[in-house]
């Protein structure tokens, strides 16, 4: 067995603009998504927006920089995450392809394992 | 052989260092006891024994070491049964062909390891530097390695789709050796063989799939042309210049079956429709007595299926040869915008040549000019530049 981490990238914008009905729809999808395949979930969650993120980096003298904003500008930004457990890369797609995602699309990235 | 190591390794490096271990025993052994009956059965026992003992001192893999004792897994005497190794080969090609790496890896990694190629010839294969190709292949195995890709035949849901996608690697092999993208022959031979040889493996593999007859019918047909498609001196002929009753008329025929085969299933597929196109030139007595308007009809077919912009060009010379080249011109015309074409050679040179025979000098004068500043195949050149000619007499 293996872990995945999937990688949510959407189209803030188009959150942002969903109405009520929209946003209550995706959050059902991911509970049922969850629900489904909670044998293989080791976790998950989902992010606040990009707006709302901090960026952190040393410059060249070691100092510390504290910036708004993500650490890379995209249209589809990291939304959310599962941790999930498969047997291989195959049954990792079968399961990511079910997480939802209409505004965008998801990543599928094996967790590195330290000996 | 590579193959069947992998199965029980699990990793295809430690499976090339075994492979290559029985081949220096073999150097040893062979001149004591002799070369044994079935070399192949003996070699693959060798070096899947030499994986074992590998893996057995590898505590860290026990999830592989699973799959050594799992009782398929676990290789018999050596009694010559070739059985297990076509289900590895196949594998093995889905592993290589596998979604999650690009088509161009796809193909490096079959060369490498279906066809055993060098990492020189591949990257002779792909004109990139041994530097680059022996970098790209260690990244593949790599990812193959750390995102675990599986070494199986996938699923009977996933099946049609992954058949696919090894098709499309088989194809590109194919059509890379069919004609040079650069160089000065028109043909690399050796790329068109690895091909038909894949193809072949893949029918033997996977007897009852149409997409696969399709595509072995495609290689088979097209090749059945080679020996004419130069003339003597190398120059390109076209079809209309070659000398038919040199066809390979074994290959036409074995072709031919295939097509009708691989037509059965419905909707078509994109192999089948494009080896059927091969099946009228190959079954036409002449350039002349070619019926064009069947073409048109599988092309128009195609574009369906396979919605490319290459397939509407196709699509628009042959029209013009069934109605004239006033009506080809108009459908080229219509793919001027096409993003996908743009400095791809063959639109201008079709421009050119309906341009040319409507009478249109000057117009096709400029687009062989075009062509021949897009085109870096030799052979292809030296065809544009005696029409160009042709065209200042």
């Amino acid at each position: 067995m293996s872990e995945y981490l999937v990688l949510i990238y959407e189209n803030e914008a188009q959150w942002e603009s969903a109405d009520g009905a929209t946003a209550g729809k995706m959050m059902a999808a991911h509970e049922t998504f969850g629900q489904t395949n909670a044998a293989k979930l080791r976790g998950g969650n989902a992010l606040h927006p990009t707006s709302s993120a901090t960026s952190l980096r040393r410059d060249s003298s070691g100092k510390l920089l504290v910036t708004d904003g993500a650490f890379a500008e995209t249209k589809e930004a990291l939304g959310g995450y599962y941790v999930i457990e498969a047997a291989d890369l195959d049954e990792a797609i079968s399961i990511a392809g079910q997480v939802p995602a209409s505004f965008g699309g998801v990543e599928v990235r094996p967790i590195r394992v330290f000996d | 052989m590579l193959a069947a190591t992998i199965r029980v390794t699990g990793d295809i490096d430690v499976a090339e260092e075994c492979v290559q271990e029985a081949f220096s025993k073999a150097l040893t052994a062979w001149p004591k006891t002799g070369v044994p009956y079935k070399v192949g059965a003996w070699l693959t026992t060798v070096a899947r024994r030499r994986a074992i003992d590998i893996l057995r001192r590898q505590s860290t893999q026990d999830r592989l070491l699973v799959m050594v004792v799992a009782p398929q897994g676990e290789p018999t005497a050596v009694d010559g049964s070739d059985s297990i190794i076509p289900d590895d080969r196949l594998r093995l090609i889905f592993t290589c062909c596998h979604p999650s790496l690009s088509l161009e890896t796809q193909v490096a990694l079959t060369l490498r390891l279906l066809c055993g190629l060098t990492t020189g010839e591949v990257a002779r294969a792909f004109l990139l530097s041994e530097t680059t190709m022996a970098a790209r292949l260690t990244r593949a195995k790599k990812k193959i390695k750390t995102s675990n890709i599986p070494y199986r035949v996938p699923t009977e849901a996933d099946l049609p789709e992954r058949v696919e996608a090894v098709l499309a690697a088989v194809h590109l092999v194919f059509t890379t050796g069919h004609t040079a993208p650069s160089g000065t022959d028109l043909m690399r031979r050796d790329l068109v063989e690895r091909s038909l040889e894949l193809a072949r493996m893949l029918r033997v593999l996977l007897p009852n799939d149409a997409g696969v007859a399709g595509l072995l019918a495609l290689i088979v047909l097209t090749d059945a042309r080679h020996k004419t498609r130069t003339g003597p001196d190398g120059t390109l002929l076209l079809l209309s210049e070659q000398d038919r009753d040199q066809w390979d008329q074994k290959a036409i025929a074995e072709g031919t079956a295939l097509v009708r085969e691989a037509l059965r299933r419905r909707p078509a597929g994109r192999f089948a429709l494009m080896a059927a196109v091969a099946a009228v030139h190959a079954g036409a007595p002449s350039w002349e007595a070619t019926d064009w308007s069947e073409i048109v009809a599988l092309y128009d077919l195609l574009l369906v299926t396979w919605p490319s912009p290459v397939v509407a060009l196709n699509r628009a010379v042959a029209l013009g040869i069934a109605r004239g080249p006033e009506a080809g011109l108009d459908a080229l015309n219509q793919l001027a915008s096409e993003s996908q074409l743009a400095g791809y050679n063959y639109l201008a040179s079709a421009r050119a040549d309906f341009l040319r025979q409507l009478g249109r000098r000057d117009e096709a004068r400029f687009a062989y000019q075009e062509a021949l500043g897009q085109c870096e195949n030799e052979v292809e050149r030296a065809f544009l530049d005696r029409r160009l000619r042709e065209l200042n007499e």
